[in-house]
């Protein structure tokens, strides 16, 4: 099986206010197509190793691949173009730019890629934004959406670059069951129907149970 | 790159106020240098052109109170003399051979014109009234040629003294204290006692009241009549140069040559240029004043949008925003305000400075003026648009900075 992201031995340390060892050597390999969670105690380091992963914490030991290319090391402005074109994200808050419309949220990583015309990349937000079933919000401002509309607009905008893999940390932590459901929904189906690679961070056990692979952290490490 | 446009104009119309007020910071800035500049330079330029073809490029003159060596010195050359208050010898200002030195300077190719020319202190008798004044005593065409007397002439014709030898040209400041209009006789006397009646041919106006005032001009035979002084007698010359700027140096060349003082206009006129460059430095000094604040105004709005922006940095780089995205996006801000503040501000530092000039000013007996001059040179305009978009762009390049190196780990996590 193709694999889409592998760690060796990530090690991280934080020094303040003390010395301590909030990753230790944690080994782990995604698969394409695979939707995985990570769970495990408040405090164990899921948000710090998603940062790792996602490059955009370059601070720690050991080695990062993802897509096939080996992260670790890289500059900033190589990973800052690498994000763009290979990872997508799903934060627990709905992070949008709330000046821009719904649609032009989603265009943004797209017009950074270039890979595309502008009218290409807008036809391509407007499918991402129907599949997400929230076409009908496309022009509206952002800021004017509700929880669960704004993280369907982010999941879309996650989505707009085909990326290699999609990384949530706790994409339903802050939605009310409803939407909880929806998003998780829509992420099962992405998983199943266009074999989107998937790691996301959650603390719901239901959610959990749901997807294709579990794994368990605890202080640091990976424990099943 | 065109992205980053897009977002840095959202950023903008999103904030219209914010905006319009860090604009309107320079715009005062760059408005205000305009209409100052515009003004001191006009007003320079004015006063310097009246008082620069009102005044020759070298003068030439038997300076009778230079200092000398006392009789003392001369004859006790070694010792340690003492002499308390010396006073000039009673030597006559007369310039030797005044007209060879004046055919051996019209011969020098830099030379546009020379004239010689003597003057006397005199009164004009005005009723019971004695009116203290000047008579030039000039070749009244080379003195023209020097001055453009011609272009001056208010009434009269110019040429008519050359067939009077008791005629004279007076300023119009002077023609009118007297009450005197051409064809017209008055009476001057001078310090010694000598008494004459002459008719006055003409008016001319210099444009500066210390002139205009005081002047006239006679036949050099007439005032050396009314000194009552020889034909040789010639106390100055006036000297124009095709390119003034080689004043100082042909004045020491002269001062050599003829072994009289010789002096250039710029020791001449030192105190006017010094307060050229006084006035220069400050409309400088108040221009990059109000430029610096509208600068701090740019930091801090830019610190403040960047501030309440940290969100969208962190999202715009987890989404693949490079640093230099980030900073360009908040540079571009700095100088889109930094342009069109500067732009406005070229459009009302030019209405201001049409106001002020078209601003009736009564210029007294000082200088013959009705309204302001000012100065419409492009050069100023360049200035103000080049220093109001530095000043913002320097502005903008440390809130930029700090936008481009946050770290989009500490503010997700934040939340
Ligand atoms: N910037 C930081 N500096 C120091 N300690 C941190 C920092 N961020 C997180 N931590 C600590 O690291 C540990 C792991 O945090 P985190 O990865 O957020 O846990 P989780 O997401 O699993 O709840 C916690 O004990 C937390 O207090
Ligand atoms: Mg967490």
């Amino acid at each position: 099986m193709e694999r889409v992201l592998h760690t060796y031995k990530i090690t991280k340390y934080f020094y303040e206010p003390e010395k301590f060892k909030v990753l230790n050597e944690i080994d782990l390999t995604v698969y394409k197509g695979e939707f995985l969670s990570l769970v495990g105690k408040s405090g164990c380091g899921k948000s710090t190793l998603m940062y790792v992963l996602s490059t955009m914490d370059t601070d720690y030991e050991g080695e990062l691949e993802i897509a096939g290319t080996r992260v670790t090391g890289k500059d900033q402005n190589f990973l800052a173009a690498f994000r763009n074109r290979h990872i997508g994200f799903v934060f627990q808050f709905h992070y949008l730019l709330p000046e821009f419309t719904a649609l032009q949220n989603v265009m943004i990583p797209a017009l950074k890629l270039g890979h595309y015309t502008r009218e290409e990349v807008e036809s391509r937000a407007y499918q991402k934004l129907e599949t997400l079933g929230v076409k009908d919000q496309a022009l509206k401002n952002a800021s004017k959406l509700s929880g669960g509309q704004q993280q369907r607009v982010a999941i879309a905008r996650a989505l707009i670059n085909d990326p290699d893999i999609i990384m949530g940390d706790e994409p339903t932590g802050n939605l009310d069951s409803h939407n909880s459901n929806i998003v998780f929904d829509i992420l099962r189906e992405l998983s199943q129907n266009f074999h989107q690679t998937i790691v996301a961070v959650t603390h719901d056990e239901e959610f959990a149970r749901r997807t294709d692979r579990v794994v368990e952290m605890s202080d640091g490490r990976i424990i099943s | 790159m065109k992205l980053v446009l897009e977002i840095a104009y959202v950023h903008l119309v999103a904030k219209p106020k914010q905006t319009i007020v860090a604009m309107l910071g320079v715009t005062f800035g760059i408005g205000m240098f305009i209409a100052l500049v515009g003004l001191m330079t006009g007003l320079n330029d004015f006063t310097e052109d009246v008082s620069m073809t009102s005044s020759p490029d070298i003068h030439i003159y038997n300076d009778i109170t230079a200092e000398r060596t006392s009789l003392l010195d001369e004859f006790n050359y070694a010792g340690f003399n003492v002499v308390h208050h010396q006073k000039p010898k009673n030597e006559s200002a007369k310039l030797r051979n005044a007209l060879q030195m004046v055919e051996t300077i019209r011969e020098d190719q830099r030379v546009y014109g020379a004239a010689p020319y003597i003057v006397s202190q005199v009164f004009y008798n005005y009723g019971p009234v004695q009116l203290n004044g000047q008579i030039f005593g000039v070749d009244i065409l080379e003195e023209s040629k020097l001055f453009d007397l011609q272009s001056k002439m208010k009434s009269g014709r110019m040429e008519e003294l050359l067939s009077n030898q008791d005629g004279i040209i007076v300023g119009t400041g002077l023609a009118r204290k007297l009450n005197a209009v051409p064809g017209d006789r008055v009476v001057i006397t001078t310090p010694q006692g000598y008494t004459m009646s002459l008719k006055i041919l003409g008016t001319f106006q210099m444009g500066l009241g210390a002139l205009d005032n005081v002047r006239a001009y006679a036949n050099i035979g007439t005032v050396q009549t009314i000194l009552q002084e020889n034909q040789t007698y010639i106390t100055d010359i006036n000297i124009k140069l095709k390119d003034r700027s080689l004043a100082k140096a042909m004045a020491a060349d002269y001062q050599q040559m003829f072994s009289y003082k010789s002096e250039d206009w710029e020791t001449a006129n030192a105190t006017f240029l010094t307060g050229v460059i006084i006035r220069n430095i400050i409309t400088y000094a108040v221009s990059f004043t109000l430029l610096i604040v509208a600068g701090f105004g740019i930091y801090n709005i830019l610190t403040m949008t960047i501030y309440n922006k940290m969100k969208d940095i962190a999202i715009l780089k987890a989404m693949g925003f490079a640093g230099r995205d980030v900073r360009l996006i908040f540079l571009i801000q700095a100088l889109v305000i930094g342009l069109i503040g500067s732009l406005a501000g070229l459009l009302i530092g030019f209405m201001l400075s049409v106001l002020i000039s078209r601003a009736p000013f009564e210029g007294g007996d000082v200088v013959s003026l009705d309204h302001f001059p000012v100065n419409f040179d492009p050069l100023f305009y360049l200035i103000g648009i080049v220093f109001g978009v530095v000043t913002t762009t320097v502005a903008g390049l440390m809130p930029s900075r700090k936008a481009a190196v946050v770290d989009p780990i500490e503010i997700i996590r934040g939340q």
